[in-house]
């Protein structure tokens, strides 16, 4: 152990980070840029949630208190592109950063300048996004799924919203190769695909997900981009065109898109709960399988974003078919990681905490997804806070509580001590609680008849609303909380290398902090006590 | 005294409605009831699932001297919680193609009515009476929706889910409609006839319904259409055939366009 650990570290004293903003502006290192993606998506994270905080304050009760309708529009807008594209997918990507090439025993991503141009990319692009809040006719206001042809009656901010987009998209393309690129070919010599680690395996799939859609998103939009500037007619039925064209080709990317922002959630959670179960995943290569199949899925189930559109009968009936399949995988997760706790040694560290309330509100948004799929009742759900609560559900306490359980989880590996469980505990409990009282109450309020996207309502919505509203506050406060754990991450107990009683992987043999280059020869013969 | 009676009014107005309403047509009473099994079926499985969890949260944890189990797989279990899902999900599949089929059937309709949006109000066409008519959100609304604008919304009667010409349909008929918009995609929705189609721009979409009582039901546009969106509500009103017939006729002579019920 003492002499792996030495190999490790002992080659590259020479030759340390460089010093000043130069280490984290041409960095190459895979730690570094993943600090950077983790920092940057918290940063969205803080930003996109202040815009939530001026929805849920115009809503707290009826009648137009503090934003015009249309600044209320871009709120929505622009927090949902801040949320998806700024916060949600670089945390992950920051996290596959940080975590790929120590779970597979690599030096380094494979491509570490293209690595340090995808990060890059990203403030400049979220830059130009939010840039828009200051410009003529405001930031967009058609909803992050851009619409034609209200998308098109966006004003100076219209072609900054497509540049920025397209940026996204190339960021996040980068991002996937390099990850591709890394699992094939730099992994551990005995490491065989089956026996890697289920974040690892999680990332592959999204990673493909990503350049499957992502240049479909780009297509859309450039199309969004000549109508608007170049006398084409792709989506505007005067000219021939077709509106619902736009929605087939956006959901084609869209549905695979929230499979973005969820599979690597499942690596997380998939890590975390045999940790402190002390006990092996339950079903590792099923769990390959389930995730793979629901990949496979996401791309034939689009349009049941569209159930109201006007679509033939058959065409219906196979969405809705195809739709409620996802079930059956989704629930071979949820039912092994049951297993992974059944007959384990639980303790209750906060990121089991955050894992378990995944798997438990994670799972009340796959039943609220399960009810959105059948598509008579769909049609009373469809644009309404049923489905605002549904998607919530999967990605707040979903994604965001596996980030937090995630970053919980290996803090200690990158900055060497322990966080202060108390503060982490009370993150959690404040974090789980007010989630709930903010997003509970609106699938009451969608079934009630309540549309998304309006900035007031009629007075019968007031008392759901009133208690969403309080409940958004107290989540948006409870997460300062978590500034205050990274401001003390380094005041806790030193952490050694194995940080967690039940961890196993490879990850988890470096010293903590893990040194600034690690693998730089691969481990032999260390998988088969490290793997699950 | 007329403070006591807002205060009864805005008590009244909130009513803490937790459920889809059942509707006043057969497929908005079938829309509910899948609705329901789909609900009941998600309960069942919650109960299990998360029972067995909970179960496992108290039982197997290192506090209370659990030991790890070796175990990694089992072949049964797997087979057993794919296919139990596949065979629940035909159970709700079947029940929900077959309402499907029916909403699709809009042949033989008794009146059909052509509903374009605007930015931000509907238009109605009753394409065989030869009355057509502007439907906009009603002026006490109007008035109070405006930012600071000094009106209690709770003052106002159904706030934001008033017009000030409402559609007028006679009960027991099968109504058409044929869904189009003039500007952006607009979405029109009553809940209490379970129908919600969108309205695109070159596009005609159809859909019907049937109700069975009389009725004012509201609705809104359902789809993001710009500023105004929060502000182009739907009233229709379900009258007798004969008061019905009576709107058409005062509506034809071009006298006020009120409804026959208010």
């Amino acid at each position: 152990m003492a002499t792996a650990a030495a190999d490790i570290t002992d080659h590259h004293d020479d030759h340390g980070p460089a010093k000043g903003i130069g280490r984290w502006l041409f960095s190459t290192n895979h730690k570094d840029i993943g600090t950077m993606y983790l920092l940057f998506s918290l940063v969205m994270f803080f930003v996109g949630g202040a815009m939530a905080m001026v929805i849920r304050s115009e809503l707290a009760v009826p009648g137009l208190q503090f934003v015009d309708p249309g600044f209320f529009n871009s709120m929505t807008t622009m927090h949902a592109l801040i949320m998806v594209f700024g916060a949600v997918m670089p945390a992950f990507v920051g996290l596959a950063n940080w975590m790929i090439p120590l779970m597979i025993g690599a030096p380094d991503m494979a491509l570490p300048r293209m690595n340090n141009w995808s990060f890059w990319i990203l403030p400049v692009a979220f830059g130009i996004l939010l840039s828009t809040l200051f410009m003529p006719g405001g930031a967009p206001a058609s909803g992050w799924t851009m619409y034609p042809p209200l998308v098109l009656q966006t004003g100076d901010a219209f072609p900054f919203l497509i540049f920025s987009v397209h940026l996204m998209g190339i960021s996040s393309i980068m991002g996937s190769i390099n990850v591709i690129v890394t699992i094939i070919n730099m992994r551990a010599p005995d490491m065989s695909l089956l026996k890697m680690p289920i974040f690892v395996w999680t990332w592959l799939i999204t990673a493909y997900l990503l350049i499957a859609v992502m240049p479909v998103l780009a297509g859309a939009v450039t199309m969004l981009l000549t109508d608007q500037f170049f006398g084409t007619s792709f989506f505007l039925a005067a000219g021939g065109g077709d509106p619902v064209m736009f929605q087939h080709i956006f959901w084609f990317f869209g549905h695979p898109e929230v499979y973005i922002m969820i599979l690597p959630a499942f690596g997380v959670v998939s890590e975390i709960i045999p940790t402190f179960s002390r006990k092996k995943l339950f079903g590792h290569d099923s769990m390959v399988y389930a995730a793979s199949s629901i990949a496979f899925l996401s791309f034939i189930v689009w349009a049941h974003h569209m159930f109201t559109v006007g679509m033939p009968l058959t065409g219906q009936l196979f969405f809705m078919f195809a739709t409620m399949l996802i079930a059956v995988p989704t629930g071979v997760k949820v039912f092994n990681w049951v297993a992974t706790m059944w007959r384990g040694s639980m303790t209750f560290e906060t990121p089991m905490l955050f894992a378990l309330a995944f798997v438990f509100l994670f799972t009340i948004g796959g039943f609220s997804g399960l009810m959105l799929a059948i598509q008579p009742a769909d049609v009373q759900y469809h644009d309404t806070y049923f489905v605002v609560a549904h998607f919530h559900y999967v990605l707040v306490p979903g994604s965001i509580f596996a980030l937090m359980a995630g970053a919980y989880y290996w803090l200690p590996k990158w900055t060497g001590y322990y966080y202060n469980e108390t503060l982490g505990k009370l993150h959690f409990w404040m974090s789980t609680i007010f989630v709930n009282v903010t997003f509970f109450p609106m699938h009451f309020l969608g079934l009630a008849g309540m549309p998304r996207r309006i900035p007031d309502y009629s007075t019968q919505f007031a008392d759901f609303n009133f208690i969403a509203s309080i409940g958004a506050m107290g989540f948006g406060l409870s997460q300062l909380i978590f500034l205050l754990v990274l401001l003390t991450a380094k005041k806790g107990a030193k952490a050694d290398d194995r940080v967690w009683e039940g961890a196993h992987g490879l990850e988890w043999t470096v010293p903590s902090p893990a040194p600034w280059h690690t693998f730089t020869t691969p481990p032999k013969n260390r998988i088969a006590e490290e793997s699950f | 005294m007329s403070l006591l009676g807002i205060t009864f009014a805005s008590a009244a107005q909130a009513e803490w409605q937790l459920n889809m309403p059942t509707g006043v047509t057969e497929l908005s009473a079938e829309t509910y009831g899948l609705h329901m099994m789909v609900f009941w079926w998600c309960v069942a499985i919650g109960i299990v699932v998360f029972g067995v969890m909970i179960y496992s949260l108290i039982k197997h944890r290192k506090a209370a001297g659990a030991k790890p189990a070796k175990f990694t797989h089992s072949m049964t279990a797997e087979i057993l919680w794919t296919a139990v899902p596949v065979v629940i999900l035909l159970i709700m599949a079947v029940p929900a193609a077959e309402t499907m089929v029916k909403l699709e059937d809009s042949r033989d309709p008794d009146l059909t009515i052509v509903i374009t949006g605007y930015q931000w109000r509907w238009h109605y066409k009753y394409q065989d009476e030869g009355l057509d008519f502007y439907s906009s959100l009603a002026l006490p609304s109007l008035e109070a929706r405006g930012k600071q604008s000094g009106i209690d919304p709770n003052t106002v009667d159904n706030y934001l889910l008033e017009v000030d010409r409402p559609v007028v349909v006679p009960v027991g008929a099968k109504v058409r409609l044929l869904v189009t918009s003039n500007d952006v995609v607009h979405s029109w929705w009553v809940p209490e006839l379970a129908i919600k189609k969108d309205a695109v721009p070159g596009m005609v979409n159809e859909a019907w319904f049937r109700a069975t009582e009389t009725g004012t039901y509201r609705g809104q546009c359902t789809e993001l259409c710009g500023r105004g969106h929060g502000y182009m509500p739907i009233v229709v009103e379900v009258v007798e055939p004969d008061a019905y017939q009576a709107w058409v006729d005062t509506r034809k002579d071009g006298a006020p366009q009120v409804a026959a019920t208010q």
